[in-house]
């Protein structure tokens, strides 16, 4: 984008824009630090510091490279990921209410999860690196499901028919875990609700491994896609007219929103709530444009997904609250103040 | 509500007259009215002990106490096959309007917050009150069902432009988010996930003569409401902005709509839990046989969704006995691939 063609007004909201994002990465910095601290074992701020610059002892190395560093890494990838498959659902399919649930891709996860914990209930040691797969395997197959369900020869994927196909399969997909419920045993059962509260459970290094790469791939795609998704928000025939091959483009950042959300909920279990609400919220503070919407989304995405697990680590110490539910506490009544406050 | 006859209205009604197909209508009725009563025989005589239509007939006929089989359709079957059928024309009815009112495919009662409130204050007293006798659990049920409506209502007109489409399915879907999290937390910490699933997997069994004495009074009066409101609402589905140019006075037939929505929704989720696919598809499935009138649409899905429940319920019962399916898995089951067809098929119709 070239400043010289922007008016001062433009301008000013280019810079406004600008110092959102930076607010967002110093509140992420701040939450982080915070997030460090938080636990059982209590570390000051210069005990974090020191071992984070390689002069702490064993214990403080211990908890803080093994324990809280990865799951503080994996809340704000899930949270990013989330949150721009999220808008780009909100972008190609004009529905303000969708979100990755829509594409049943927590349902599919979901139903993955409880199949499994049912059928091999016992062993506690394998689930914690199978359930990963498991899920990502549930949501991509879920995900190609409502795809193919939809798919018209001549027409291609209407948003509409793709939206109504989603919560088709969907509802029938929480029927199947209701019939699966009644069956489990309690404990199994207390297991897999935790996990489809949405929680961080996986705070390994091995899962940050199993994500970053989604996201290192995918978020600069659908970054450079930017202008598509403005376009395709205008309508389809605008889009259609200013020369956008709207199938075509559609199917990737489709594909791109399964990738995404499909590797978050894998490790973090439904926490569906942040697609929903990060690109409201962003669209909100920087505007439709996706050039700043996207990066404005994924950070807020992060953010909330971190402070949730952080506040939901310490408040019943030594038990936890899943971040899922966190973050729906939180964020549902900052939402709706937003709703109520804005005009349009 | 429309006073004025202009020549603009004329034109718009009559559009919409080509558009809605009456005679379908009235077929789609008939036929909708024949089955659920065909349904409704075939609920009672089936069970654990079976029973002839012949008797099911006398016993409603002429009832005597002393005849086993007499006391078995009058206590048990009778109730809970009007519950049924209350449970299901409720929720299709509540679902028609909603999506009337929001010009949303995807709106149903459960947007307004209903059902999660209701869920939220049946996991309060299954944590802090348990053993809470089935009446006082249905009153806490609607109760939490009328907090969530209130919140998502509030929240919507206190905003400055007041309480548009938008603005309503949004708020709903946050409000349904933050009481649907915290029933779950509640659920989570207390370990009664469970249980409660077992209560929503009861459906409409537990339903005494107590309970419908109670509800079929609401729900006969909303009913009545929701069908004397249709005619508002056919202008309103057409926008706010047509609706306000034919003379249309939106906010007072919208304040009526959500009142009846909250009554019918409200008393079913009460009994029977988030059977919420039920005002999905009906609302769907009669629009797409009908047209957009919602004389029709709100008459005609009166009468379907009260044969899919009852249905639902007779196949729960039999499927696999003396064990009840959950009923609101056998809904989507049902609901489930006749949706996916209608949105195969519908195109522009949904």
């Amino acid at each position: 984008m070239n400043n010289s063609y922007l008016t001062p007004s433009q301008l000013k909201a280019k810079r406004k824009n600008f110092s959102i994002l930076a607010t967002l990465i110093v509140l992420i910095v701040i939450t982080f630090v915070i997030s460090m601290n938080t636990g059982v074992i209590k570390l000051t701020p210069m005990e974090v510091l020191r071992t984070l610059f390689g002069q702490g002892d064993a214990q403080q190395q211990l908890i803080l490279y093994e324990f809280r560093l990865p799951r503080i890494v994996i809340a704000v990838l899930v949270g990013m990921g989330l949150a721009i498959s999220g808008a780009i659902l909100q972008g190609i399919s004009k529905n303000a209410l969708a979100d990755p649930g829509i594409l049943g891709i927590n349902a599919g996860a979901g139903l993955a999860v409880m199949l499994y914990v049912s059928f091999f209930p016992t062993t506690k040691a394998a689930p914690v690196y199978l359930l990963p797969i498991l899920a990502f395997v549930g949501a991509g197959l879920t995900a190609v499901l409502i795809y193919s369900l939809s798919y018209r020869r001549h027409e291609g994927i209407t948003p509409m028919r793709l939206i109504l196909t989603g919560v088709a399969v969907a509802a029938g997909i929480s029927s199947a875990m209701i019939v699966l419920t009644l069956r489990l045993s309690p404990e199994n059962y207390q297991f897999v609700a935790i996990w489809l509260a949405g929680s961080i459970w996986g705070s390994n290094w091995r899962f940050v491994l199993s994500l970053l790469p989604w996201l290192v791939i995918l978020l600069p795609f659908v970054y450079s896609k930017s202008r598509v998704l403005n376009v395709l928000n205008l309508g389809e025939l605008t889009a259609v007219g200013l020369g956008a091959s709207i199938e075509k483009e559609r199917r990737w950042l489709l594909a791109a929103a399964v990738g995404l959300a499909g590797a978050s909920v894998s490790v973090s279990g439904g926490i569906g709530f942040v697609g929903l609400v990060a690109p409201h919220l962003a669209r909100q503070l920087v505007g439709a444009k996706h050039q700043f919407l996207l990066p404005t989304a994924a950070l807020l995405g992060g953010f909330l997904v971190l402070m949730a697990d952080t506040i939901g680590r310490s408040i019943l110490e030594p038990s936890e609250i899943p971040a899922g539910i966190v973050v729906a506490v939180l964020g549902a009544p900052y939402f709706l103040y937003l709703l109520a406050r804005l005009k349009e | 509500m429309t006073t004025s006859t202009g020549v603009g209205e004329l034109n718009d009604l009559e559009e919409l007259q080509k558009r809605s197909h009456p005679i379908r209508g009235v077929v789609t009725l008939i036929v909708g009215v024949i089955g659920l009563i065909i349904a409704i025989g075939l609920s009672i005589s089936f069970g654990a002990a079976d029973i002839s239509l012949g008797t099911v007939w006398t016993a409603v006929t002429h009832f005597s106490p002393e005849l086993t089989t007499h006391q078995i359709i009058h206590d048990i079957r009778l109730p809970r096959v009007l519950g049924a059928a209350l449970v299901g024309a409720s929720f299709a009815v509540a679902g028609a309007i909603m999506q009337g009112m929001t010009r949303n495919p995807l709106a149903d009662s459960g947007l307004l917050g209903l059902n999660s409130g209701a869920a939220f204050m049946l996991a309060v007293c299954f944590a802090f009150f348990p053993g809470l006798p089935y009446m006082y659990l249905i009153l806490w049920s609607f109760v939490g069902a009328g907090l969530g409506v209130a919140i998502v209502y509030g929240i919507g007109s206190l905003s400055k432009g007041g309480l548009t489409p938008m603005r309503l399915v949004l708020a709903g879907a946050a409000v349904s988010a933050l009481l649907g999290a915290l029933g779950e937390g509640v659920a989570l910490y207390f370990r009664i996930g469970q249980d409660l699933a077992f209560w929503y997997a009861g459906g409409v069994s537990g339903t005494k003569w107590s309970h419908l004495q109670i509800l079929s009074p609401w729900i006969l009066v909303a009913m009545i409401g929701a069908l004397v409101l249709s005619r508002s609402i056919t202008v309103l589905s057409l926008g706010e902005e047509i609706a306000v140019g034919l003379g249309q006075r939106t906010a007072v037939v919208k304040i009526w709509g959500m009142i009846i929505v909250l009554v019918l929704a409200g008393a079913a989720v009460s009994v029977v839990g988030a059977v919420g696919f039920v005002g999905l598809i009906i609302p769907h499935l009669t629009r797409y046989i009908v047209g957009h009138d919602y004389r029709w649409i709100i008459a005609c899905s009166l009468v379907y969704g009260a044969l899919l429940v009852v249905l639902a319920d007779l196949v729960a019962r039999v499927i696999n006995p003396p064990y009840e399916t959950p009923i609101g898995a056998l809904i989507a089951f049902i609901g489930v691939p006749f949706f996916l067809y209608l949105a195969r098929k519908g195109g522009k119709e949904l």
